[in-house]
């Protein structure tokens, strides 16, 4: 199922919930410790998420992974390491994939990011998460959404020809099932099928 | 993550201007390293200047040069044809580095200014004279099997971890920077810093100096280059020793040889020696074991990692073979 990204303006409940908490924090430290810059305060993000433009109020130290998770709530995006060692976490931003834990939100302004919640056609499944299905590509499923975009983003590149190139490519989607001769069978299916 | 400001950069000069401003601020590129490290504690900027938007990303060539825009992606630069043809070892180190995602957010000039992953740097409960420079260094009797074997102190024997600047140096790449008084450019065998008793010097970029390309001279003998990569997995993994090599071979003598070792120094080392030992020589395994037994002279090992030498020693051997034996 499709979830829609909720279109958030600047006086909305997330926003002023995290002003709110700035505020406290900032009232907590004593006046000499307190920072002298206002940018440290949310600033003000548009993007392009799933097709859709979306504005939030967001923290300089908010990753793009936490925005999607905490914000845009498309907690399809996964938070395994949160260090850029596992691939969980992988999006798409203006059609290449990124690991977004390791990525500020607010050096996306004006991008296109596609969350594996973006992926199908009018709620059809996208063909890489169909190969996934009908080749059994995952066990518990944590990893799957990365390895998802990953996959799509591989394809669409053009460096999936062979199995060897498929597992070198696919070396920064770790899972942890182990369910990695399936995962190259669904997207080498997924490639021929495109 | 401790609380900074962010701020975006609209011209390379402002972005020197806003890193000064607040000390101890770091540009943000592609924010592989920066953000881990900031998530590890180990860097605190109070400021983070966003310079991913500035437009230094072509891939140009000007007579018999070639010139990277800094901000050009890692996977960008692998892939162009200016590159793969004229340098196939840079184009081969880039694709060993790393993973496709972090390749398609990394910039050539951060790529440079990548951080060791010496653990006891990385984790901050531990001793590092890197980290907090005069607090000692406990990879010295710790678990060293990752560290340095060349170019080390007693301060400091953190790996420089990276794929490209080995092969940059092999082919005697310049940086060329821009800071107060202008551009400078330098070579890059001079712009990493042995550790000595400064190990928290790693470059000679001044603060507020910003990296705007890298510079690589065409020629025959670079086309005739390779990477070899040897670490304990396939994919995905930083090396234990790499080698990057150049060679242009007349009647079966070596004419011109370049090498450069990532993985066994605390910077991208270039095996001067070796190359000497190699000019003039026939082209062949006598000739490329002299040139690795030299390659690794004066090195110092710890109590795991005496392993690198060796295995530098075969890696050199192979990338030579494998060089010698490419179409060029």
């Amino acid at each position: 199922m499709r979830r829609e990204p909720r279109q958030r303006g600047m006086s909305c409940f997330p926003g002023c919930r995290t002003l709110l908490r700035t505020t406290l924090e900032v009232l907590t430290v004593p006046i000499a410790q307190r920072p002298p810059a206002p940018a440290r305060t949310p600033q003000p993000l548009t993007f392009t998420l799933n097709g859709r433009q979306a504005t939030f109020m967001v923290e300089p130290v908010a990753t793009l992974l936490d925005l999607l998770r905490e914000r845009a709530e498309l907690p399809g995006t996964k938070k395994g390491c949160d260090r850029g060692q596992c691939g969980a976490c992988t999006v798409l931003v203006n059609g290449r994939r990124t690991l977004s834990c390791l990525a500020l939100a607010l050096a996306h302004a004006g991008d296109e990011i596609v969350t594996v919640e973006g992926l199908d056609d009018d709620g059809r499944l996208h063909p890489v998460q169909r190969a996934f299905i009908e080749h059994d590509a995952f066990q518990c499923g944590y990893c799957t959404p990365g390895q998802i975009m990953s996959a799509v983003a591989l394809i669409a590149e053009g460096r999936a020809r062979t199995d060897d190139e498929i597992r070198e490519a696919m070396s920064g989607n770790i899972c942890r099932c182990g369910a990695y001769p399936n995962i190259v069978a669904a997207i080498a299916a997924a490639r021929d099928a495109s | 993550m401790r609380a900074f400001d962010f701020v975006v950069a609209d011209s390379p000069a402002a972005a020197r201007a806003l890193l000064r401003e607040v000390p101890g601020s770091r540009f943000y590129a592609g924010g592989t390293t920066l953000v881990d490290l900031m998530k590890a504690d180990v860097e605190r900027p109070g400021r983070v200047v966003d310079i991913s938007r500035l437009p230094l990303t072509a891939i140009e060539r000007s007579g018999e040069v070639v010139r990277i825009g800094a901000l050009a992606r890692n996977s960008d630069v692998a892939y162009d044809p200016l590159i793969a043809t004229n340098f196939p070892v840079v184009a081969q180190a880039l694709l060993s580095g790393a993973s496709g995602q972090i390749r398609n957010s990394a910039t050539i000039g951060g790529n440079l200014l990548q951080r060791t992953r010496c653990s006891y740097f990385r984790e901050t409960r531990w001793r590092c004279n890197k980290r907090e420079p005069g607090s000692g260094c406990d990879a010295l009797e710790g678990f060293n099997r990752g560290h340095a074997v060349l170019g080390t102190s007693e301060a400091c024997i953190a790996t420089y971890p990276g794929d490209l600047a080995v092969a940059l140096t092999a082919l005697g790449a310049h940086v060329v920077v821009e800071g107060e008084r202008g551009e400078r450019t330098i070579a890059l065998v001079d712009f990493y810093l042995l550790p000595g008793d400064r190990p928290e010097h790693e470059t000679t970029l001044a603060y507020g100096e910003l990296i705007t390309a890298i510079e690589l001279r065409v020629e025959p003998l670079h086309v005739r280059s390779h990477y070899l990569k040897v670490r304990d997995r396939a994919s995905y993994e930083f090396a234990l020793v790499s080698v990057a090599c150049a060679l242009r071979i007349d009647g079966g003598r070596i004419a011109a040889a370049r090498l450069a070792l990532g993985g066994v120094a605390t910077v991208p080392w270039r095996a001067y020696a070796a190359e000497e030992s190699l000019t003039g020589a026939e082209a062949g395994d006598a000739a490329y074991r002299v040139a690795a037994e030299r390659a690794l002279d004066g090195a110092r090992t710890r109590e795991h990692n005496a392993f690198k030498v060796e295995l530098a020693r075969r890696a050199i051997v192979r990338a030579l073979r494998a060089t010698a034996g490419s179409a060029a």
